[in-house]
């Protein structure tokens, strides 16, 4: 039905070709990255920016196509503008704020959303941009690097962790080697062959039921939204999902039930109708046809002494809500300047333990949502099934009912209000503002944005007319050497004369000040750093 | 805090009972079920207070079972 050719059964985008295996047999490596998928370059890319040596053991030696990831929301593209391949992905991605949920043969959406309600920000709300894209992107990046040593068609066969590093075994066409390694960074997917090697856990739930994916391609434009019907004419009593994609691709996306045929479902006389009955009749190419299932698990922790997880390996959610990637970019974004900071030996290692503890608290945020997504999705009981049609009948002619239409909670930054890592506000502080714990909301500065100004890897100052003496290891930025031409900066952080924000090198909030004092700050800059 | 009343609050309890036995009259129990969800989000959304609405959802189960 495709083009595409396929190395063991997955679909191959472009094919790069296995790099020889290493000279010697016994190699000694800083950092290794098991995965190169996109949590796997981007944390390459992360560290590579901070001048880290980096090595990339990926399985396979070519970038996969197929049907995977495509929706990728504002807090992942300002990480990946953080590390310079943004505006690249925005380019190239197809950005959209509104997502509209239909009900039945209506045309009228019951409920619209808006991903980006917050205006005057660098990035969109969400671009949609397929997975191999992304990964293009992330490698055209990487390869201006020359700590970062990228093999293909490598294979992580075992592993020996020890207290102070890890051994690993490699698989190449060529024989096998060894390396050892201070830090594995796992990236290596959901079924983390370096997590089953350690026998680690992955508990949580499997959803029984089966999803139809149509990437079709088409030539028709259409308007750059999320559109997602619950019960609709062309697939009665399931749910259906339609996204834009680049290159003149759409997802089509429908809910089957458990007990199909799916190696029937797939087949082109059976997506057909489908395609038609959500589009009407038009004449389209498939770019790839897939049956997957779901399920939300995590690991108990992500930090196994020098083997770390992120990503898939570590956590996997339903894809209604994007959670996936998205939640593994987050936790790459927590790591790198962390381990950074270790290896250059300004923390102890003990600052790895709060990417645990505040990557944790991000998978399950995600898991949350994206499981009750899934259980509006699918009710599991009468009662669900009664709550359900209640508020999708309610939902058409009263507004209050809409905000509990659930087609998917949409990636978003997620906060760490309890994290070690943050320094309470003074107890007598009034704030509106962004709490610590919390990610920097981005504003219109003078040259630009202020996400660009935090976007130096440093930890920053953020002050308007605080006199403080300059604290080493910190950036310090004013407001008024910034500049806050529409005052939405000073609005959005509340940032009163006299006031003052540090701010993690991933643009979360570690503290903030109404009274100021160098005192203070340092005594902050030590916690957010591990050392408490 | 006022908590969830508990306390009598309707000036003629049968009038309302009997609208919520007649609520549901020619329904089979599917519809009786989607008709109740109804009734209970727009109470709760009326109320919109989350500890009160916790507390009855608390209570109703506890003498329920
Ligand atoms: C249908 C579908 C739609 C989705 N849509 C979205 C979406 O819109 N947005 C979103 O955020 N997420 C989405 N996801 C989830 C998303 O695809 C994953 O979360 C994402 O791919 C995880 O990235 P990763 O790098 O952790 O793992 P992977 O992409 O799985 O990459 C793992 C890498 O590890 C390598 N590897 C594995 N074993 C070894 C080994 N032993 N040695 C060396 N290398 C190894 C593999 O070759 C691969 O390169 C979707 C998923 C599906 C299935």
């Amino acid at each position: 039905m495709t083009a595409l050719e396929r190395i063991d059964g997955v679909p191959v985008w472009r094919a790069v070709g296995a790099t020889p295996g290493p000279s010697v047999a016994n190699e000694k490596a800083g950092v290794v990255i098991v995965g190169a998928g996109p949590v796997g370059l981007t944390m390459a890319l992360d560290l590579a920016r901070r001048g880290r040596p980096v090595t990339v053991l990926n399985q396979l030696a070519f970038v996969a196509a197929g049907s995977k990831a495509i929706c990728f929301a504002k807090r992942t593209l300002d990480v990946w503008d953080r590390l310079d391949v943004g505006e690249k992905m925005v380019a190239k991605g197809v950005s959209w704020n509104v997502g509209k949920v239909f009900h039945g043969g209506s045309g009228e959406p019951i409920y619209t959303f808006d991903m980006l309600p917050v205006k005057h920000q660098k990035m969109p709300g969400f671009i949609n941009l397929q997975q191999y894209h992304v990964e293009e992107i992330l490698l055209e990046a990487l390869a201006k690097f020359e700590c970062v040593d990228l093999r293909w068609g490598h294979q992580v066969v075992g592993v020996e962790p020890r207290d102070d590093s890890a051994t690993l075994q490699v698989r190449t066409d060529g024989g096998d080697y060894v390396i050892d390694a201070d830090w594995v960074l796992a990236c290596d997917g959901s079924r983390s062959p370096v997590r089953n090697m350690l026998g680690l856990d992955f508990q949580g739930r499997v959803f029984e039921d089966n999803f139809l994916i149509a990437d079709i391609r088409l030539k028709d434009k259409r308007p750059a939204e999320r559109w997602f019907w619950f019960d609709p004419p062309f697939n009665p009593g399931g749910s259906a999902l339609l996204h834009q994609q680049p290159d003149d691709v759409m997802r089509l996306d429908f809910q089957l039930g458990w007990n199909v045929d799916r190696e029937a479902c797939v087949r082109p006389e059976n997506v057909e109708p489908f395609v038609r009955g959500m589009l009407g009749d038009v004449a389209f190419e498939p770019e790839w046809y897939s049956v997957y299932t779901f399920q939300c698990r995590r690991m108990e922790s992500f930090v196994h002494g020098r083997v770390v997880f992120a990503g898939d390996s570590a956590h996997l959610v339903s894809p209604f809500g994007a959670r996936g990637c998205n939640g593994g970019v987050a936790d790459v974004d927590n790591l790198g300047w962390k381990l950074d900071l270790v290896l250059a030996g300004q923390a102890p290692e003990g600052l790895i333990a709060s990417f645990d503890y505040e990557a944790v608290v991000t998978a399950d945020e995600n898991i949350l949502n994206s499981t009750r997504s899934t259980d509006f999705m699918t009710p599991k009981s009468g009662a669900s099934q009664a709550f359900r049609s209640a508020v999708l009948d309610l939902a058409r002619s009263h507004s209050f009912a809409r905000p509990f239409v659930n087609s998917g909670r949409l990636s978003m930054a997620v906060a760490y209000p309890s994290s070690p890592l943050s320094t309470p506000d003074e107890s007598d502080a009034v704030w509106a503002g962004v709490a610590p714990g919390a990610v920097a909301l981005d504003a219109p500065v003078a040259n630009g944005w202020l996400l660009e100004a935090l976007a130096g890897g440093r930890f920053v100052l953020l002050h308007q007319d605080a006199s403080l003496d300059v604290t080493e290891g910190i950036t310090v930025l004013s407001l008024q050497a910034i500049g806050d031409p529409e005052g939405l900066v000073s609005a959005r952080y509340d940032l009163q004369p006299g006031s003052a924000y540090l701010i993690r090198p991933d643009q979360y909030v570690a503290a903030r000040w109404r009274r100021p004092t160098q005192a203070l700050v340092e005594a902050a800059l030590r916690k957010a750093m591990g050392k408490y | 805090m006022a908590g969830l009343n508990l306390e009598p609050n309707i000036a003629r309890p049968d009038d309302i009972y009997d609208r919520l036995v007649a609520l549901h009259a020619g329904l089979d129990d599917t519809q009786s079920a989607v008709v109740n969800s109804k009734l209970v989000l727009l109470l709760a959304n009326h109320i919109g207070d989350e500890a009160i609405i916790r507390q009855a959802i608390a209570l109703a189960r506890e003498l329920g079972d």
